[in-house]
Parts: structure tokens; sequence; C-alpha cells
């Protein structure tokens, strides 16, 4: 379970949250939307310590985050995937070495049969051609590039995942592609997920419950349907903007291709 | 009296936050330290890293070492013999150029110059790694970035500024000695004389003591900037030349220091 409770955070004049609070229970999926720069990345980093809140507390598989010491903190991250918004891929290793060190385990990362194997593995999961295992991350598209960061935070099979706008950047088929397998880790494995993004119609898709970050606090939480009917003018104006964006975006050419081949 | 208060209260502003800066450098500088005395613990890790980065660094800096010693030798017996024509037996050229190029120009030249290649290659990959998430991304895993980066940055130069200098000694006095040959008509025999007149071995424990001290400048301060990059490409280039020249003038400060305790005390 993953409990955010009266978060606050600033960033010297820039308050980014203003007491938040959230709770995604074991094996449920939640998706968070917001504006962009409203502090979706900073909430996901607080879940796995990579920012320290500044008041209130994170708990994460019964651990209070911020006052874990370096060895606990380390052990909790090996259990929580996290997928970064660019892919932060290390660019001095190829990619099967990216994917490697997503192995958390040190007896399965020093096996190198079992890491050949499931690094083949978590390509064919994220849709990626075995080939590319050998290339350097400068030889990627920007889709791929997040698909390879998405193989990483999968490797070491992870308890939980926090999913950093993983679809955006991506063609549509790839985006399906994406949020099925959230579903499928989610519905075979059990995985608990927070997925930021604002693609609202994927999210929606592959979200037990949603909620919107808007101006430094949650807005409003719940299952797709409440949040779609909800009559509160903030979630409309979000909705909204972001449908509109989405309607222009499917019109494109190459949105009405895409769309062709997988049907 | 009010007057003269608010005029000085600029100033006092100023300087109160320089200092509340350097000291927060300081005490950041120090934790990185320690954490990483505390990561050499994982020596697993570190060790095949160094020996990658210790290659890279050392082939790729020793032509310029070498070249710029081969220079300094050459122009220490130029004017060696310039300033000695007539005044002093000849022999004492030998020892000046070799001492001076073990005592005083191999460390130092070696250490600039690896202030310029290393410095700034810590600091612009630590900070491209910072700003893209790189560094957040092996945290995220549960590595270290300081066994995983830093230290095998740091070990690498503590081993290779030392072994360049040592080169970069031999080189300076060699072409020392040839030029000295050829422009004082000095004799192997007179030079080796001199040299051994007031060689100690210990001069060449101090030479590795020196640049000991160099490349832990060179290495930790350029790490220390590099990975406290913030604000993308313009930071990544903030923190390189602030780098180079933050070792660059740590050199010069240890030059001092480290001649005062070594040298003069005895
Ligand atoms: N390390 C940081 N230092 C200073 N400000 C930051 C930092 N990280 C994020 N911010 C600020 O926090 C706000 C939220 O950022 P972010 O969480 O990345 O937004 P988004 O919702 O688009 O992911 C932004 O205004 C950003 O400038
Ligand atoms: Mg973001």
């Amino acid at each position: 379970m993953i409990e955010l409770l009266d978060v606050h955070k600033r960033f010297v004049e820039n308050v980014v949250l203003d007491g938040v609070s959230l709770e995604v229970k074991d094996g449920e999926t939640v998706a968070l939307l917001g504006p962009s720069g409203v502090g979706k990345s900073v909430t996901l980093k607080m879940i796995n310590g990579l920012l320290r809140p500044d008041a209130g507390d994170v708990i994460v598989d019964g651990l209070h985050v911020p006052q874990l010491g370096r060895k606990e903190l380390a052990t909790l991250r090996g259990k929580i995937g996290y997928v970064f918004q660019y892919g932060a891929l290390f660019d001095s290793m190829s990619v099967a070495e990216n994917i490697r060190l997503g192995i958390t385990d040190e007896t399965c990362y020093n096996d190198e049969k079992f890491c050949e194997n499931r690094i083949q593995e978590c390509l064919r999961l994220v849709n990626l051609a075995p080939d590319v295992a050998a290339k350097l991350p400068a030889e990627l598209s920007g889709g791929m590039k997040k698909r390879v960061g998405i193989a990483r935070a999968i490797a070491g099979q992870p308890k939980y995942l926090l999913y950093d706008e993983p679809t955006s950047g991506l063609d549509p088929v790839n985006a399906d592609v994406i949020d099925g397998l959230v579903e499928r880790l989610r519905d075979e494995l059990g995985v608990t997920s927070v997925v930021v993004s604002h693609d609202v119609r994927g999210s929606f898709r592959v979200a037990d419950r949603v909620a919107l970050l808007w101006q430094a606090k949650i807005r409003a939480v719940g299952p797709p349907d409440e949040i779609l009917a909800s009559k509160d003018p903030a979630v409309l104006q979000f909705l909204e903007r972001d449908l509109e964006m989405t309607l222009i975006q499917s019109e494109s050419q190459e949105g009405r291709e895409a769309r062709g081949r997988n049907v | 009296m009010s007057n003269g208060a608010a005029l000085t209260l600029g100033p006092l502003r100023l300087v109160a936050r320089w200092s509340l800066r350097t000291a927060d450098h300081v005490g950041r500088f120090s934790f990185l330290i320690v954490d990483m005395l505390r990561g050499l613990a994982e020596w697993r890790i570190w060790v095949p890293r160094t020996l990658d980065q210790a290659t890279a660094v050392g082939y790729g800096s020793l032509f310029i070492v070498l070249l710029v010693s081969a220079f300094a030798g050459a122009v220490t017996s130029l004017q060696t013999g310039y300033q000695f024509t007539g005044t002093l037996p000849l022999y004492y050229a030998g020892a000046v150029i070799s001492e001076s190029m073990i005592l005083e120009l191999g460390p130092v030249l070696t250490a600039l110059i690896l202030a310029g290649r290393i410095g700034a290659r810590y600091a612009a990959e630590l900070g491209t790694m910072r700003v893209t998430e790189q560094i957040d991304a092996l945290e995220s895993l549960g590595r270290s970035p300081v066994s995983h980066l830093l230290i095998p940055r740091v070990v690498a130069g503590l081993l290779v500024i030392p072994a360049l200098t040592m080169f970069a000694n031999a080189t300076g006095i060699v072409v020392g000695y040839l030029t000295a040959k050829g422009s004082l008509g000095l004799t192997y025999g007179d030079f080796e004389y001199g040299a051994r007149y007031f060689f100690r071995p210990l001069d060449l424990w101090y030479s590795a003591i020196k640049s000991g001290c160099f490349a832990a400048a060179v290495t930790t301060i350029p790490c220390y900037l590099g990975f406290n990059t913030q604000q993308g490409a313009e930071g990544v280039g903030r923190a390189t030349t602030t780098a180079v020249v933050a070792a660059s003038v740590a050199i010069l400060m240890l030059d001092a220091l480290t001649t005062k305790l070594l040298l003069v005390a005895k």
C-alpha cells in the first residue's frame, strides 16, 4: 500500500504541494492527472524517496519513507519500479545493460543466463525487437527510449510501479501496448501502480481510480465514471481541455493511420 | 547613524549571503566525502568501473602531459643557462633542472592539465547525468550513485595523476638535459653529478604526495559540482567552468601549502 499523508513541498517560494493526501491500495492502479507543472512528478518522487516532503508522511509497504536510512531505502526501492518521464536511460551503456541494472536482486543480477533471458522477456513485454538490446540509447527514437525505460523498471519484478507519463510522446499503437501492459501487470502479477498522465483517455482505461492534482491539492479522487460525472468546475475544465487536445491529435494523419492498423 | 547603517546593510547582506553559501558548499562537500569513504566498502561495484575510468583518463592525457613537461624541461634548461652563464659551475644546471621538475613543475603542470581534462569531463558527465535524471534513475533502482559513479572517478584520478606526474618528471629531466647539452655544452657526467648532488630519494616521495593531494582536489571538486548540478544545460555549463576554475585554484593553494608543510618545515 502507498499512502501520502498531508504532504507539503515547496521549492524556495514555489509551493508545489500543499497538503496532498492519497491512498493506493494493494493491487490497485491509480491515475494521477493534472496540468503540466502542477507537481505530478514531484509527488511521484516522494513515493520512492527521491524527494523528501517538507511536512507530512509517505508510507510505502508499511515503511515511513522520509525516515528510512540509506540501506532500508535501497531495499525498498528495489521493490519499486520507476518509469522516468524522459526515459533517463544510462547513455553510456547498451539497452541490455540498462535493463540488467533494473534487476535489483543481487543474486539474479550476477547470473548471466538469467539476465539474458530476463532482458529479452522485458523487451518483448514493451513490444521491442530483440536486436534493440545491443543498441545504445542515442540510437533509439524517443518512444523506444521510453519503452526501454519501462523495461528497466519492470526487470526487477517490482511490487510497485510508478509511471511518469509512460505514454506521452508515443504513437497510439505503442501507447495502447503500454496501457495494455499496465493492465496486465496489475491483473497477472498484482502490481500496485501509480500512473502519472495528462492523457485522460488512456488513464481512464487503465485506472481503478483517478486523482486530479489541481493547484497544489488533490481536487478529486474516485473511479473513472465518478470523475467523468463530476460537476466540479476544475475537473470539467481539465477534462474539456484534454478531450479537445485528444480530438485534435486523433484527427492528424498519423493518428488516423495508426488507428487503422490497430483495428 | 541610521543612514550609515542603511549604507552598510547592502554589502553586509552580500557578505552574509556569500558566507552562507560557502558554508553550505563546505557542508555538502564534506558529506559527499564521508559518503564516498563509506561507499568504499562496496568494492565489487567500484573496482571494475575504476579501471575503465583510469584507462580512459590516463591514455587520453598521456600525450599532452608529456608534451607540456618536455617544453617545461627545455625552457627551464634554457633559462638556467641564461642566468648561470659565467657565475656558477655548470653542473648546478643539472640540479636546478631535475629538482624543479620533480618538486614543482612536474606535479603542478600535470595537475593543471588534468584539472582541465578530468575536471571538465567529470563535471560535464555527472552534470548531464543529473539533469537528465540518470542519477535519480540509478537511485530509484536501489543502487548508490556514490559507488557507481563518484568513487570510480575519484580513485581513477588518484591512481592516474601521480603516475602521469612521474612520467612528466622523467620527460622534463631528459629533455632538459638534452637542451642543456645542446645550448650550454653540459656533459652527461656534469649533469648527473649536479642532479645527484642535491637529490634525496625523499624528493620523489614528495613529488608523489604532492600530486596525490592535487589529484584529490582535481577529482573531488568537479565530482561534487557535477553531482549537484541544477537547471538543465546551462547548469551543466556552469558546473563545468566552475569545476575547472575551482580545481585550478585549489591546486595552486595546495601547492603553497604542501611546499610549506613538507619541504620548508624540515
Ligand atoms: N528540483 C527542483 N527544484 C526546483 N523546482 C522544482 C524541482 N522539481 C520540480 N520543481 C518545480 O515543481 C513544479 C512541479 O514540477 P513537476 O512535478 O515536474 O510538474 P509535472 O506535474 O508537470 O510533472 C514546477 O513548477 C517545477 O518548476
Ligand atoms: Mg512531470
